[in-house]
């Protein structure tokens, strides 16, 4: 059979590939660019090899603020994943209740981030804020614009309050695909109400509580504008988590080679984390 | 050892989902729900096992009112039409669940499980998981799990369902062994009339809510009380006609089939319900009547044709062992086994058979 030939085919990939160029490419390779180079502006550039990747690594900046990254991510998955799951748990599974409940539970999420950090900055000012103003008149010495701990506490609370929701809706679209027959296969064994959970509950969860772990492990060590928002990275540097700390080495100190080297670093630490713990999640799952 | 259901009525607000039904179901026996899909089996049988209860009437089971008892107290073992198995077990420890939480010790679970395994052909895969088995095997494995009890009370509710047709075929052969020598009474739902006939046993068919008829499952099929039992008992879907008899003559209203017949019912108009493997391309029996059609749809089954038909308003539906291929519009003759007509009369109870 022949082949016609006919080049107006490239009319329907090129878009793509301009498209991918724009928004992954090039940006990317901008940074690859300064990352390997120096320049004082003028469009003048001189190679600098992997002297921004050593200089990044061996930062104990870099350290203290990747440390504050890995800890604040800890912190919060360890408390939305069980609150997220114990939440569905509870939720109805039938009735008016439903859709009551995920209209509620989605609130949060709609809420612009910048939005979230002004308002849990207002809510939390020590002389004028509720949780603020309530905390100290019952005796808590509490105020985030000068205390660590009242800094992290409140940053905490507020991430614990925006993004939970995500974990409840997820892990509750996996509860409800669950087939009644499983529970009463459970109930006629007589096997607990601890045993449903760990036995058939988490396990048929696994796919979707991959995806949960994952999209908050992504979103957490990403945060940027609530943060920012709400206490500035402050006080002194006790919240400039990873985001926080580079733009003030990009734009604030204009230091463009270090911090293009640790875009990349950072890019590839998400990349690897990622990649591992999905990795081990899956690796039973066979071919299903 | 008996099953008793006493009056049992379930109600679901104002929907009646099962109206008051008395059964008694022996020790010892396959006992087969056959229905329609949202005929009431499922119903019934969560009812029977205590999963649900019923808005009135009891259950009694070995002269004990066991109406509202938990299941877990019950020792019950239910197969779903879903593969349910625990996902994290392997075959083995999912066959030994019901027994570990009984206490049962472990050189007695190896041995049970063993056997139970070597019985469903699950030897080899006792060290699997369910992700990694066939929808055979993990339904040969959730059958292990109900076998492995020694329950009173075995309930499966559609078991087949879910399988292809040759892994179906398979089990079905299989499954009246599994259940012989058993002490328990066993309970099998299902849509599809030769299932019951395949296993034998007794049968209750289903419509509605309502159980229509229960006894021996060849009496039920070759006496059915009632056309709609008929109806439930027939796939393909039984052929009904309004006849006229006088003396011995009878034909249909439209005088195009006579025959005579030596039923004793009194003259005057019926319906006959014909099973479709009693119409045939070929002749069948002493009895065998002519009847004209136009084809309707021709489709092979197997080794079996099926034949669709039109005759005067109705639509029939004929069964033929051998492949026969009609086209669509073709007229045809076709032949009635008079022998096996079922008449029913005006109220559709059963009159005669023959």
């Amino acid at each position: 059979m022949n082949k016609t030939i006919n080049q107006k085919a490239w009319f329907f990939v090129i878009p793509v590939f301009v498209l991918v160029a724009f928004n992954a490419v090039i940006p990317l390779m901008t940074v690859v660019n300064y990352a390997f180079q120096e320049t004082f502006g003028n469009n003048v550039f001189m190679w600098e090899g992997t002297r921004w990747f050593k200089q990044i690594m061996l930062s104990e900046r870099f350290h203290a603020s990747l440390g504050r990254q890995f800890l604040f991510t800890f912190i919060i998955l360890f408390i939305q994943i069980p609150l997220g799951i114990a939440i569905a748990l509870s939720m109805p599974k039938e009735g008016m209740g439903v859709p009551v409940c995920l209209v509620l539970m989605s609130m949060p999420l709609l809420i612009p981030w910048n939005v979230v950090g002004a308002m849990w900055n207002i809510f939390a000012l020590p002389d004028i804020g509720f949780l603020g103003h309530s905390l100290n008149a019952l005796g808590f010495d509490y105020n985030f614009t000068q205390q660590i701990g009242d800094a992290w506490f409140t940053t905490i609370l507020m991430d614990v309050w925006h993004w939970t929701s995500l974990v409840v809706l997820l892990s509750y679209a996996g509860l409800q695909s669950i087939q009644p027959a499983y529970y009463q296969a459970a109930e006629i064994d007589g096997a607990s109400r601890w045993a449903v959970f760990t036995k058939i509950e988490l396990p048929k969860m696994k796919k979707v509580l991959t995806i949960a772990i994952l999209l908050r492990f992504m979103d957490s060590f990403m945060i940027y504008t609530e943060p920012f928002v709400l206490t500035g990275g402050g006080p002194g540097n006790a919240t400039a988590f990873l985001s926080i700390d580079l733009v003030k080495m990009a734009l604030g100190q204009f230091d463009l080679g270090p911090a293009a080297a640790m875009s990349l670093i950072y890019f590839f630490i998400v990349l690897l984390v990622c990649w591992v713990f999905y990795t081990l999640m899956m690796r039973n799952e066979g071919n299903q | 050892m008996s099953l008793e259901l006493k009056n049992v009525e379930k109600k679901i607000e104002l929907e009646t989902h099962i109206y008051p039904t008395n059964l008694k179901l022996e020790k010892n026996t396959i006992n087969i729900l056959l229905g329609p899909t949202l005929s009431g089996k499922t119903t019934l049988m969560q009812i029977m096992a205590g999963l649900d209860k019923p808005t009135n009437g009891e259950i009694w089971f070995n002269e004990e009112n066991v109406t509202g008892m938990k299941v877990q107290k019950r020792n019950v073992s239910m197969v779903y039409q879903q593969f349910i198995n625990y996902p994290n077990f392997t075959v083995y420890d999912n066959i030994a669940s019901p027994l570990k939480i009984t206490g049962v010790g472990s050189d007695e679970i190896k041995q049970r499980v063993g056997k139970v395994a070597e019985l469903l052909k699950l030897s080899e895969m006792l060290n699997k998981k369910p992700s990694e088995l066939s929808g055979g095997q993990q339904q040969r494995t959730a059958l292990a799990r109900a076998l492995v009890k020694d329950s009173d009370l075995i309930l499966l509710d559609e078991p087949l369902a879910n399988l292809d047709f040759k892994l179906r075929e398979e089990l079905r052969e299989e499954l009246p062994k599994l259940f012989e020598d058993r002490d328990c009474i066993v309970v099998y739902a299902t849509t599809e009339p030769s299932e019951a006939l395949l296993l034998g046993g007794n049968t209750a068919t289903l419509l509605e809510g309502k159980v229509i008829q229960y006894g021996k499952t060849l009496d039920v099929y070759n006496k059915p009380n009632s056309l709609v039992s008929a109806q439930v008992f027939s796939d393909p879907p039984m052929n009904i006609t309004k006849i006229k008899k006088s003396g011995e003559n009878c034909s249909f209203l439209d005088n195009s089939v006579n025959w005579k017949t030596k039923i004793k019912i009194k003259d005057g108009e019926y319906k006959v319900g014909i099973r479709p493997h009693n119409i045939t391309t070929y002749k069948e029996g002493n009895n065998s009547l002519e009847i004209k059609g136009k084809v309707l749809i021709s489709e092979l089954s197997g080794s079996e044709s099926l034949i669709h038909f039109t005759k005067g308003d109705l639509n029939w539906v004929s069964l033929s062992n051998g492949i026969f291929q009609k086209n669509v519009g073709d007229e045809m003759n076709l032949y009635m086994n008079a022998d096996e007509f079922i008449y029913f009369d005006d109220k559709e109870r059963l009159v005669a058979n023959g």
